[in-house]
C-alpha cells in the first residue's frame, strides 16, 4: 500500500525522520518494503528568476540571465516558448540531477547531470526546466502538465529548493499489511497505528456536513443479507460535475490513482483514506425510486464502467435500481449509472460486502478492480458508517453538491460500538513468558485506544469496532509485546518443558541407513516432483488399463506437465538421466527416495496410499544390468536381507534385460536398461538402467537384529566344480540345485562363465565354489566325498549338467 | 693309487674351474643351478670327491678329506656371496622395471552424495533431536480441514490467498505447509509434545525464486508454561548451531493464523555478522523462519486444555537453508538432479 507522508501528517504530527518511521513501523508489524522521497532522482533544481530574455536570431533559442539567489545570476539558454524576463521557473544547477527527455519533451528516458555547456556557440551554465524533466505531473502541481516550462508561483524564493514548494520533498512508504489487519489497509488506518507507536493524539478526518430539507421518495432494500451485512447511502443534488481541487488530484497522484471528475474523485479519495469502497450513481439513471441489493438471476446481464459484459448468476451480489442491475456489488459499477459531466443529482452508497463473496465472484468473472481487491481483504462496517459521512464532507468542501437529508442505513443488527474483552494479565504475561509492567500494558491500550481498566488481574478492554481481529488474551499479548517491544523478550530454554528423548525414528534411521549405503556406492541423491506428467505414462508404453495410468489429477495444475500425482518414479529418473547426458555428462548414479500416489478411487473420497519408493539410475559405458543390481542389492545389504532375480519384462524396458525383485517370494521392484527407443527419443548418448524397489514393502524387515555367528570350530572344506549345460539354465536354478544337495553348504559363488564353440552352440559351462562348514564334527574324507557326489548326482539327474573334462 | 699331488692338483683343477665358472654366471638362478651341479653327490664335480676316498691310501685319507672339505667350504662361501649380489640386482632390476607415474589418476570410486535437503534436514533432526524432539513425517495429499480449518483458516478467511493451493477433489489437496502435521500429533492427544515434522508442501508457484514444491521444517512444543521467550531461546539455540557461533535472533511482528503472538524471525547474517552485506541486503539480518505462540484456537479444537497447556511453533524452509549454507541463487537447481550440481554439495 502506497503512503504519502504528507497525508498521513493531516491525522498524526509526526516529528520523526523518513528512516525513523520505518523502523517503528517495522517494530510493530508493518514492513516498509520501499520507501522514497518522491523527487529522489532530482537534485539541485533552485528556484530561478529570468532577469533578461533575449531571442538568439535564427533559432528558437533565448539567451536569459536568470537570478539564482545564492548560487549567483546565471547565463542560460533555453529553448521553451514561454520563457519571458520577470518569471520565475525551476533553474538545474550545474551538477544537477534531473530527467533525460526524448525530442517530444515528454517521454522520460533516464536521468542526466546537467553540465555547463554553449548552444548555438553561446553559454549556458544550467538549464531552466519543464515539469517533465524535473518528474512533476499536472495532478501533482497545476500548470506542470505544461510542454514548456514549469511557472512556479510568484512568491517563490530565487536560490530556494524547489522541491518544497512542488511537494517533492514529499516522501512514499510502500507498506505492507498481514491479512489479520484489514483495518490498516487505508491511509488513516495506518495513521491510527502510528498515532499509537509514537505516542502521539490521533486527528480523525472532518465527518461534518449540514443536510438540506429536500427529500427523496426513495426505498432502499436488501435481499440478500447474508452477503450485504450494512448498506449506506445518500441523496446528494445540485451536483456541478468539475475538476477536483488541486490538492485532492495531488493526494490522488501520489498513491497511483487518475483523476476523473470531483464527485468520482471523491469515492476515490475515500476508498485510499479510510478503506472504504464507494459508488456514486447518476440518480439520473436510476429507475423506480429505488436500489434493491439482491442475487443476480440465473443470466442476467451488466455492462460495467470499462464497456465488458458479463453474464451473471445467482453468486454475483449486485445493486438494482427498480428495474435492472446498476452495479456489479463491490466491483464496478454499471455503465448506465455512470457519472457524466451532466449529472446532476447522484446517490452514494457505502457498504459492507462479504469478503468470500466478492472474492469469489471478482475471481470467477475475471474482473478485479481496487474496490473487489479491498473487499476481498476485509472491510468493517465502522468504516462503511463513517466512510459516507466523509464523503458527504468531501462534497460540501468542494462545494460540487447539496447533501439532502435523504439517506439510509440498512444493517443486520452488528454493532459498530466498541466491544468489551476482558483479559487476565498473568494470562497475557504467561503468552510471553515476560512481566510487562502494568503502567505499560495500561499506558499501549491506551495508546491503540483500547481504552483499558485495570482492576487487580483483570483488565477490561473496549475493542474499537474496526479492530475485528482482536478476541482473546493472546490477542491482546500480541498487541503489548510488538508496542512494548520484542526486545524485550529474554530467551529461555523451555525450563518448564518435561524431559524427553527424540530423533529419527526407526523407520526414518533405516531409510537414511540406505541412502547412505547408496551414496557409498558413488550414486548422488536426486529430488524431483510428486507431480507429472500424463506424457511421462506414454513414454513408459504403459497400456490404458496400467495401474500406473490411474493416476490422482489435479483440479488447477501450473500446467499439464505437472498435473498428475505420479505413480511411478522412473519417468523422472530417466529423464534426468537424459538431462545430464545434454550437459554432457556422460557417466553417473543417481538415486531418489520419494512417495508415489495410489489411489483407492478417484475422485479421491480418503487418504490414498503414500507409498515409499526408492529409484535408482545408472547411465554410461562402464554401467551395465548388472552394476545396476549391485545398487539394489546394496538396499538389501543395508538392510540385511537377500534379493532374488527372475527375468520378467517392463514395457518400457529391454525385453531381455529386465527382471523383477523379489523378497521372500514378494515382489517388491524391478530393474533393467531403459528400452533403445526411449534412449533415441531422449537423445540420450549412452545407455540407462533404471530401477524401482517399493520400500513401503520392506518396513517389515527394517531393525532386524543381527545375530553373531560363532566362528566355525573346526575347517572349513571348499571346493571348485565347473559344469558344462544347457545354456537356457539360469544361475539360480544351478545355484539353487547345488545348495539343495548339502546342508553343510554356506556359500556358493560363480567364478567362472564361458560359452564357446568347444562346447557347443546351446551349451555353457559354469564354474562354481563351494564352502562347507562343519558343525559338530570335523568332516572326514569320505564325508566330503559323499556331498561332492551328491552335488554331481542332483546337477546331472535335475538339469544334466556334467562335469567339465 | 693316486698319490696326494695328483690329488692336489686335480682339487687345484676344479677350483681354477670353479672360479671361472662363477664368473660366467649372470642370474640366482643360474648360480642355483650350477651350485647345484657342482654338489650334487652322484655328479657333481665337488659332491662326488668324497665319493674319491676308497681309492685313496689310508695314509693319505685324513689329508684328502680335509682337503675336500675345505674345497667345499670355500665353494659354498663362493656360491652364498654370489647369489646374495646377484639377488640384490636382480630385486633392483625388478623395482626398476616396476616403476610408475606417480601423478597418474587415483583409482577410486568416489562416493555419491545426500541431496542438499537431506543434508539440511539430518542436521536440524540432529540439533532438536538432541533436544528431545521427535520427527513426525505427515502425508503429502492432505485434507482441507488439517490443512487449513484446523489451522484457524476457515473458509472465507483471506488467509487462504496467501498460498496458492493445488487441489486433488473439493476435499483434498497437496499440503501447502507441515503445519498440518501439528494437528495430528495434537489430537494423538499425547503430551507433553515436542516433534518436528519435515516434509514436501506445494504452492501454485512458479518462478526464479518459487518452485510449486519445496520442503519445510515444522517444529512444535506444547507442554505446561511454554511461552515467547522459551520459543527465542528455543530458535537461539537452533540458529547457532545452524549457522555458526554468535548468530542470534530479532523477533518482529507478524501474522499466522494458527499462532497468536505470530512472528518473522530474521537471524543475524552469518556472512558479515550483523555489519550489512549483499546477502543481508545491508540489513545485517535475514529472513529465515515465521514462528509463534500457539493460538489457543487450535489447541482447543485438538482438544488440549489452554488454561494448562500452551504451545510454540514455528516453520522454516529447508531448500532456504541449503541455499543460503551453499550460495544457490536459484531454487530450481535442486530438483534437476544434475550430477554437476549435486557433486558440489557435499556437506
Amino acid at each position: 500500500m502506497l503512503v504519502p507522508l504528507s497525508w498521513l501528517k493531516d491525522y498524526v504530527d509526526i516529528d520523526v525522520s523518513p528512516d525513523v518511521l520505518e523502523e517503528k513501523l517495522f517494530s510493530c508489524g508493518f514492513e516498509v518494503e520501499e520507501k522514497y522521497e518522491v523527487g529522489h532522482d532530482i537534485s539541485k533544481v533552485v528556484v530561478g528568476l529570468v532577469k533578461t530574455c533575449d531571442a538568439i536570431e535564427g533559432t528558437h533559442l533565448h539567451l536569459c540571465t536568470v537570478d539564482a539567489g545564492e548560487h549567483g545570476t546565471l547565463q542560460i539558454c533555453c529553448g521553451a516558448d514561454n520563457v519571458k524576463a520577470g518569471g520565475k521557473f525551476p533553474l538545474a544547477l550545474v551538477g544537477a540531477t534531473v530527467y533525460a527527455t526524448a525530442k517530444d519533451h515528454v517521454t522520460v528516458e533516464g536521468v542526466m547531470t546537467i553540465n555547463a555547456g554553449k548552444l548555438r556557440g553561446y553559454d549556458s551554465f544550467g538549464m531552466l526546466c519543464s515539469g517533465v524533466e524535473i518528474g512533476v505531473t499536472e495532478d501533482m502541481y497545476p500548470g506542470a502538465g505544461y510542454n514548456g516550462l514549469l511557472v512556479l508561483p510568484d512568491d517563490a524564493v530565487p536560490g530556494s529548493d524547489v522541491k518544497p514548494i512542488l511537494g517533492l520533498d514529499d516522501w512514499i512508504f510502500d507498506v505492507s499489511i498481514t491479512a489479520n489487519r484489514p483495518d490498516c489497509q487505508s491511509i488513516f488506518g495506518l495513521a491510527r497505528e502510528v498515532a499509537a507507536v509514537l505516542e502521539k493524539p490521533l486527528k480523525t478526518p472532518a465527518l461534518d456536513y449540514t443536510e438540506t430539507d429536500v427529500k427523496k421518495d426513495f426505498k432502499v432494500t436488501v435481499e440478500a443479507q447474508d452477503i450485504c451485512p450494512r448498506y449506506t447511502a445518500h441523496y446528494v443534488y445540485d451536483v456541478k460535475i468539475g475538476e477536483s481541487p488541486a490538492w485532492m488530484k495531488r493526494r490522488l497522484a501520489l498513491v497511483g490513482c487518475n483523476s476523473i471528475s470531483n464527485m468520482v474523485d471523491i469515492t476515490n479519495y475515500v476508498l485510499k483514506e479510510l478503506g472504504q469502497p464507494m459508488h456514486a450513481f447518476d440518480y439520473a439513471y436510476l429507475e423506480g425510486d429505488a436500489i434493491n441489493v439482491r442475487r443476480a438471476a440465473d443470466g442476467e446481464k451488466i455492462v460495467t464502467l470499462d464497456e465488458k459484459e458479463f453474464e451473471l448468476n445467482s453468486n454475483n451480489l449486485v445493486i438494482c435500481d427498480g428495474k435492472k442491475p446498476v452495479a456489479l456489488a463491490g466491483i464496478m459499477g454499471g455503465l448506465n449509472s455512470e457519472i457524466l459531466d451532466t449529472t446532476s443529482a447522484v446517490m452514494f452508497e457505502s457498504a459492507k460486502f462479504e469478503r468470500d463473496n466478492i472474492r469469489k465472484s471478482s475471481k470467477a468473472l475475471g474482473q478485479v478492480s481496487d474496490s473487489s481487491a479491498r473487499f476481498s481483504k476485509g472491510v468493517d462496517e465502522y468504516t462503511t458508517v463513517m466512510a459516507l459521512k466523509r464523503a458527504l464532507h468531501l462534497v460540501e468542501e468542494l462545494g460540487c453538491g447539496k447533501i439532502s437529508s435523504t439517506g439510509f442505513d440498512v444493517n443486520t443488527g452488528n454493532s459498530i460500538e466498541p466491544f468489551e474483552l476482558k483479559a487476565s494479565v498473568a494470562k497475557v504475561n504467561g503468552v510471553l513468558g515476560i512481566k510487562v509492567p502494568d503502567a505499560d500494558i495500561v499506558r499501549i491500550c491506551t495508546n491503540l485506544d483500547f481504552k483499558p481498566e485495570l482492576n487487580g488481574d483483570e483488565l477490561t478492554l473496549h475493542i474499537p469496532a474496526y479492530r475485528e481481529d482482536m478476541a482473546t488474551y493472546q490477542d491482546v499479548a500480541e498487541e503489548v509485546i510488538r508496542m512494548y517491544g520484542y526486545d524485550h523478550i529474554v530467551p529461555t530454554f523451555i525450563p518448564t518443558a518435561q524431559v524427553t528423548s527424540g530423533g529419527y525414528n526407526l523407520r526414518q534411521k533405516t531409510e537414511l541407513k540406505i541412502k547412505n549405503a547408496l551414496c557409498a556406492q558413488g550414486a548422488f541423491e536426486g529430488v524431483h516432483y510428486s507431480f507429472f506428467s500424463p506424457s511421462d505414462l506414454d513414454m513408459l508404453r504403459l497400456p490404458a488399463d496400467a495401474p500406473e495410468r490411474h493416476a490422482i489429477q489435479l483440479i488447477n495444475p501450473i500446467n499439464k506437465d505437472l498435473s498428475l500425482m505420479r505413480t511411478t518414479l522412473a519417468p523422472q529418473m530417466i529423464t534426468a538421466m537424459a538431462r545430464n547426458q545434454k550437459n554432457a555428462i556422460l557417466e553417473g548414479r543417481i538415486f531418489e527416495m520419494g512417495n508415489k500416489f495410489i489411489a483407492k478411487d478417484l475422485p479421491l473420497k480418503e487418504y490414498p496410499d503414500e507409498r515409499e519408493t526408492i529409484a535408482i539410475g545408472v547411465f554410461g559405458d562402464k554401467e551395465d544390468f548388472f552394476s545396476l543390481k549391485g545398487l539394489v542389492d546394496a538396499v538389501a545389504a543395508a538392510l540385511d536381507i537377500t534379493f532374488e532375480y527372475e527375468a520378467s519384462p517392463k514395457p518400457f524396458l529391454h525385453p531381455y534385460r529386465t527382471a523383477k525383485v523379489l523378497c521372500d517370494g514378494v515382489e517388491i521392484g524391478y530393474l533393467g536398461q531403459v528400452l533403445y527407443e526411449i534412449r533415441d527419443e531422449l537423445d540420450m548418448r549412452v545407455d540407462s538402467y533404471v530401477a524401482e524397489i517399493d520400500l513401503k514393502a520392506l518396513t517389515k524387515y527394517y531393525g532386524k537384529e543381527r545375530k553373531f555367528i560363532p566362528l566355525p570350530k573346526y575347517a572349513v572344506e571348499k571346493r571348485d566344480f565347473c559344469f558344462v549345460m544347457d545354456k537356457a539354465l539360469t544361475c539360480a536354478q544351478v545355484e539353487n540345485a547345488i545348495k539343495e544337495s548339502c546342508e553343510y553348504i554356506t556359500d556358493i559363488e560363480l567364478f567362472d562363465l564361458y560359452e564357446g564353440a568347444q562346447l557347443g552352440a546351446d551349451k555353457k559351462s559354469m564354474a562354481f565354489s563351494v564352502v562347507f562348514t562343519p558343525q559338530d564334527e570335523e568332516f572326514t574324507q569320505e564325508k566330503i566325498d559323499g556331498f561332492v557326489e551328491n552335488i554331481l548326482k542332483n546337477l546331472s539327474d535335475k538339469y544334466g549338467a556334467v562335469l567339465r573334462a | 693309487m693316486a698319490d696326494l699331488n695328483e690329488l692336489t692338483e686335480k682339487l687345484s683343477a676344479i677350483k681354477a674351474e670353479v672360479t671361472e665358472g662363477l664368473k660366467a654366471l649372470a642370474s640366482s638362478k643360474e648360480a642355483f643351478e650350477y651350485r647345484k651341479s657342482l654338489m650334487d653327490s652322484k655328479t657333481g664335480k665337488i659332491g662326488t670327491l668324497m665319493r674319491e676316498m676308497g681309492k685313496i691310501p689310508n695314509e693319505l685319507k685324513a689329508e684328502y678329506g680335509k682337503k675336500v672339505n675345505e674345497i667345499k667350504t670355500w665353494a659354498q662361501g663362493e656360491f652364498d656371496a654370489l647369489e646374495t649380489k646377484l639377488k640384490e640386482k636382480e630385486m633392483m632390476a625388478r623395482y626398476e622395471s616396476e616403476k610408475i607415474d606417480v601423478t597418474l589418476p587415483a583409482k577410486m570410486r568416489p562416493k555419491g552424495n545426500l541431496h542438499p535437503n537431506t543434508q539440511v534436514k539430518n542436521q536440524i533432526v540432529d540439533i532438536f533431536g538432541s533436544m528431545g524432539f521427535d520427527v513426525y513425517e505427515g502425508t503429502e495429499i492432505e485434507t482441507d480441514y488439517y490443512n487449513f480449518t484446523a489451522l484457524n483458516i476457515p473458509d472465507n478467511h483471506p488467509a487462504r490467498d496467501m498460498q496458492d493451493t493445488f487441489y486433488l477433489s473439493p476435499e483434498f489437496l497437496l499440503r501447502t505447509q507441515t503445519s498440518a502435521g501439528q494437528i495430528h500429533v495434537m489430537e494423538e492427544g499425547k503430551l507433553p509434545i515436542k516433534v518436528i515434522s519435515p516434509g514436501k508442501v506445494f504452492r501454485s508457484d512458479d518462478d526464479a525464486t518459487h518452485s510449486p514444491m519445496f520442503s519445510q521444517m515444522e517444529g512444535l512444543v506444547v507442554d505446561k508454561g511454554i511461552t515467547l521467550c522459551d520459543l527465542q531461546g528455543m530458535l537461539n539455540v537452533f540458529v547457532e548451531k545452524i549457522f555458526g557461533e554468535g548468530t542470534t535472533t530479532r523477533l518482529r511482528p507478524s501474522y499466522f493464523p494458527f499462532t497468536e503472538p505470530s512472528v518473522e524471525v530474521d537471524v543475524s547474517c552469518f556472512q558479515c555478522k550483523g555489519k550489512g552485506c549483499k546477502l543481508c541486503k545491508g540489513t545485517g539480518w535475514i529472513e529465515v523462519l515465521g514462528a509463534g505462540v500457539v493460538n489457543k484456537k487450535v489447541l482447543e479444537d485438538c482438544h488440549i486444555d489452554s488454561n494448562v497447556y500452551s504451545g510454540i511453533a514455528f516453520g522454516i524452509g529447508i531448500e532456504r537453508i541449503a541455499m543460503l549454507k551453499y550460495g544457490i541463487n536459484n531454487i530450481k537447481l535442486l530438483f534437476e538432479s544434475d550430477l554437476r550440481v549435486l557433486d558440489q554439495l557435499d556437506d
